[in-house]
């Protein structure tokens, strides 16, 4: 697809100064950032992309999304090419315009030669340093999604038990996969009696820690006729980003209440079309909050959703992570994005292991959550059918 | 008078002060707890920053806040790696400011059992040692 004539530049602004020892790194990418849009005649409330290198603040565009307020991303890339990167951002930008993943893409880059890198002004510290997190004894995740966790039994009524189905489910099928990392099936007893690790969320909820990786090709429709295997066709993407919105915080929803609706948009279907979820499932509420948040069930009703064995494959109402999923199949490096779309992949195909394919699948959805339940987050949708489809 | 307490039964990490935050982490050792209010559109906005993520405006002011509050969510942690193995089990907690904002913080001087969601808590101040003291939060009477 040619970008040609689809998308346009229309602000800018050079940061006056040449020595700011009093800005931090983060006020100077939100000054240069509020100038171009001055220029342009465009808010912040406008801006649905953002796009920025490493020389920003903090954890890549979050931070700075989260520093600056900006609750309406659609699109966002932290694509890192040295001091080309913002030819690359815009680049990114067009087209995905072109493609109409966003229609206001900001790109920023700032930084701090002259006057040194100063404590928290400069360099990979997150703007937010100082009042969350380390301060508070935070290490590791399971602390911060059990805040969520209990927030959602407080609102909902979901208790440890129905938590524990969704381990339960990913432990019958990992025992049909010789590779998973946990063979063993496990009961809601099991899991329940398992050491908490940070209330309500015991060792059980967690899911495992491995080595290891995956790698997916994506190719355009003329290369993928001309492949001899079955390939699986891309019907939809959506992406969001949940910041912690000047501490106006609700740790009930995840982002992927905005992410899911635009996949299934542009896929054209709904959630009552799909026959196979992958969802990135770091902890057992990870699922459940997805699971309401993607559209499956209504909010609050995810504990309901996951008694009676609904995530078991073969024949459960939606089959998820047949290969055992993050809970006890495979995390490789703590990420489990990738093994997510080579499960979708595989059912897509009919090639799950024996014992979970799920018959006549057409449809299958996959899900990443990266970031935080308890604080600021991005969620990827992307719904996927078969070759023919 | 808040003063700002040496007895802290966690860790007290020191946070790095950046242009944002000195004025912020100045107070904390005068035990005053300061949350940005912005001048135009009037909201309370935590973490404390020159520019409102509501309405984007850097026209923001820091004012003390109450430290009053009720807790939001917390969780008991109980198995962590580190320097935090020795005090678990430990509370942490969001709190709802009578201003608005939630913070992640802690809650101290209770046992972990008595803490639950809704319950009113107050603010205490406790000295990192390297310039600034870090908020935390305990139980007090409805
Ligand atoms: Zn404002």
């Amino acid at each position: 697809m040619s970008i040609n004539g689809r998308a346009f530049l229309a602000g800018a602004f050079e940061h006056p100064g040449r020595e700011l020892p009093n800005d931090s790194l983060a006020q100077i990418h939100a000054t240069v950032c509020l100038g171009a849009l001055a220029d342009a005649g465009l808010t912040m409330e406008d801006v649905d992309g953002y796009f920025c290198g490493n020389d920003a603040a903090g954890a890549g565009w979050i931070s700075m999304a989260d520093y600056m307020g900006l609750r309406n991303l659609r699109y966002m890339d932290a694509t890192e090419s040295g001091g080309a990167s913002p030819i690359y951002h815009v680049s990114h930008a067009a087209a995905a315009i072109a493609a109409g993943k966003c229609s206001v893409a900001l790109v920023s880059l700032a930084g701090k030669p002259r006057t040194g890198i100063q404590p928290g002004g400069g360099g990979p510290v997150v703007p937010e340093d100082g009042f969350e997190g380390r301060m508070y004894g935070v290490v590791g995740s399971t602390s911060t999604y059990a805040l969520a966790a209990r927030r959602h039994m407080y609102e909902y009524g979901t208790t440890s038990e129905q938590l524990a189905e969704i381990k339960v489910a990913a432990t019958i099928h990992a025992s049909h996969n010789p590779n998973a990392f946990l063979r063993k099936v496990l009961t809601v007893e099991d899991v329940v009696n398992s050491p908490l690790i940070a209330d309500p969320l015991h060792r059980a909820d967690c899911c495992v820690i491995t080595d290891g990786g995956g790698a997916v090709v994506v190719v355009s429709p003329e290369i993928a006729a001309s492949l001899p295997r079955a390939s699986v066709k891309i019907l939809g993407s959506g992406e969001a980003g949940k910041i912690v919105n000047g501490g106006r915080t609700d740790l009930t929803y995840s982002s992927a209440v905005w992410s899911a609706p635009r996949a299934f948009a542009e896929a054209g279907v709904t959630p009552a079309d799909v026959d196979y979820v992958s969802i990135y499932d770091s902890f057992t509420i990870t699922v459940l909050m997805m699971l309401e948040d993607l559209g499956f069930c209504e909010k609050g009703e995810g504990g309901r959703f996951v008694q009676d064995g609904a995530l078991v494959a073969p024949f459960g109402r939606l089959p998820f992570n047949t290969d055992g999923g993050g809970l006890a199949n495979n995390h490789p490096g703590h990420r489990g994005g990738i093994t997510k779309l080579i499960e979708a992949v595989r059912q897509l195909r009919d090639e799950a292991n024996e014992g979970v394919q799920v018959p006549d699948c057409q449809i299958a959805l996959v899900h990443g959550n990266g970031g935080d339940l308890g604080t600021r987050m991005r969620s990827a949708t992307m719904i996927l059918g078969r070759e023919d489809s | 008078m808040t003063t700002v307490r040496t007895d802290s039964a966690l860790p007290v990490p020191a946070p790095i002060i950046n242009p944002d935050t000195a004025e912020y982490w100045a107070a904390t050792l005068e035990g005053r707890l300061l949350i940005t209010r912005c001048s135009q559109c009037g909201e309370a906005s935590w973490y404390p920053r020159p520019i409102c993520p509501f309405c984007h405006s850097t026209d923001t002011v820091l004012e003390q806040a109450s430290g009053r509050g009720t807790v939001y969510t917390f969780s008991v942690v109980r198995k962590v790696p580190g320097p935090w193995a020795k005090a678990a089990p430990y509370v942490l907690a969001y709190v709802e400011l009578e201003e608005g904002p939630r913070m992640m913080t802690n809650i101290v001087d209770c046992p972990v059992e008595d803490v639950s969601i809704g319950a009113p808590v107050e603010v205490a101040f406790f000295d990192t040692g390297e310039g600034s003291a870090l908020p935390r939060f305990r139980l007090v009477d409805a």
